[in-house]
């Protein structure tokens, strides 16, 4: 059981939420806590700080977390035990992510080495996925 | 169901022939934190004035942890349950932080001294100091302690970062951040939209005495949108005639629209009239305020 979240200063290097950005707070953790796992930075056991001590941390409000966690606990991503806190599933739920995460992320690797290829420049591209993004019929929000 | 702390129904109050508060209708949720915002002399002030009896309203009526503000009995109830953290701390300033907490803790039977304790701690005051002596970021946070030890179910702040370094409010906010644990709901005004855009679960706009907008910050990032068109010509009237349209900026050819519920409906009549989406993109805590409160003077 490690805590992998800690640097030597004591803050949270690990998440870094945008309070600006288009999407709520409690669901860009909930994607930074899976992208941990996907990268294998967190693994089956690792436990998760307190709901308090995370929002402290981060200065989020606590139900951010709070909701976070639930959500994930839903997904079958973590396990919230009682009194002793969030840990990642010790499931196959996990692997099973990991595996394909690597999968989409090799063909979004494909994509972008071909726009470049046809010369579009890193801005460019990066500009062309905010804007699918944030378009209406594939917006991940309203699935 | 949400369960309120705070509830108000037409409250007004009126200095004179200035209307203060004209007709505030406003919630604030159970163990949530929630922001305050408003210009100068919008009427966040005398509306917290208002919640804690400080003033008295000239009409309408308002609930604090269910209680009625305009009771007197009733009120001193509720006020037992909540604790008030105002822009000037008035504190004693010839006592020393341990007298001035040994002082306040006398007058409340349900004092929580390792909560003091831990918070002394915490915020590192010097025991030994004289309130007067101490720095305005050192006051507020004395003056959170002295709220906090009485574990309240409702926190009122008004502008608590006023004035405080960096470092000072980062602290303030790490503190305010985690109440909801306790079971402390924080309402708290504050001209500093970023603060509020970071720990608030919830956002109350006051514009000249009447709420503007009510929203939890996760409708703002996930449905509010700002959609930038171009259309072929000048753009027909009234083709965005729709509840969720907030605002419509008109420039020759080109629109800018934001809407409170996604882009799909805009870019939809927006294709209909062969018009471009150019952009579509969220928007931040601070165009809703300034598109909130600068549409009028």
């Amino acid at each position: 059981m490690t805590v992998l979240l800690y640097s030597n200063s004591g803050t949270v290097e690990m998440f870094k939420l945008n309070p600006q950005a288009g999407q709520p707070l409690y669901s860009q953790l909930m994607q930074q806590i899976r992208y941990a796992i996907d990268t294998g930075a967190l693994r089956a056991g690792d436990q998760l700080p307190g709901i308090r001590t995370l929002a402290e941390e981060i200065v989020v409000s606590h139900n951010t977390v709070a909701k976070a966690y639930s959500e994930l606990e839903h997904e079958g991503i973590v396990e919230l035990r009682h009194g002793s806190g969030a840990f990642i599933a010790s499931r196959n739920n996990v692997q099973v992510r990991s595996e394909k995460f690597r999968h989409a992320q090799d063909r979004v690797r494909a994509l972008i080495g071909a726009l470049r290829r046809e010369g579009w420049s890193e801005d460019e591209i990066h500009r062309m996925f905010g804007a699918e993004l944030f378009r209406p019929e594939q917006s991940p929000a309203r699935r | 169901m949400l369960d309120y702390v705070i509830e108000t129904h037409d409250l007004c109050k009126q200095f004179g022939n200035v209307h203060a508060v004209s007709g505030l209708n406003m919630r604030v949720v159970r163990n949530q934190v929630t922001g305050f915002l408003g210009r100068n002399g919008a009427g966040k002030s005398t509306t917290i004035k208002m919640l804690l009896g400080m003033t008295h309203p000239t009409s309408g009526s308002g609930q604090l942890l269910g209680r009625s503000i305009t009771d007197p009995k009733q009120d001193l109830e509720a006020r037992r349950q909540v604790a008030y953290c105002g822009e000037d701390k008035q504190l004693y300033a010839y006592m020393t932080v341990k007298q001035l907490i040994e002082f306040t803790a006398s007058f409340y039977p349900d004092w929580r001294s390792e909560v003091a304790a831990s918070l002394l701690d915490r915020f590192q005051l010097p025991r030994g100091r004289k309130v007067k002596a101490l720095s305005k970021g050192m006051r507020t946070k004395l003056a959170l302690l002295l709220a906090l030890a009485r574990r309240p179910s409702l926190l009122i702040l008004d502008e608590p970062t006023e004035g405080l370094d960096p470092v000072a409010i980062e602290e303030l906010l790490q503190t305010l951040s985690g109440l909801p644990a306790d079971g402390t709901t924080v309402f708290f005004s504050s001209h500093q939209i970023s603060e509020v855009e970071r720990i608030a679960d919830r956002v109350c706009i006051i514009d000249r005495g009447r709420l503007a907008v009510d929203l939890s910050l996760d409708e703002i990032r996930q449905d509010h949108r700002r959609i930038t068109l171009s259309f072929p010509k000048q753009p027909p009237h009234h083709l965005f005639d729709l509840p969720e349209i907030r605002s419509i900026e008109t420039n020759g050819r080109q629109m800018i629209v934001v809407s409170s519920h996604g882009a799909d409906a805009v870019v939809e009549r927006a294709k209909s009239a062969d018009a471009i989406v150019l952009d579509i993109a969220p928007i931040n805590l601070r165009e809703l305020f300034l598109g909130t409160v600068q549409d009028h003077k």
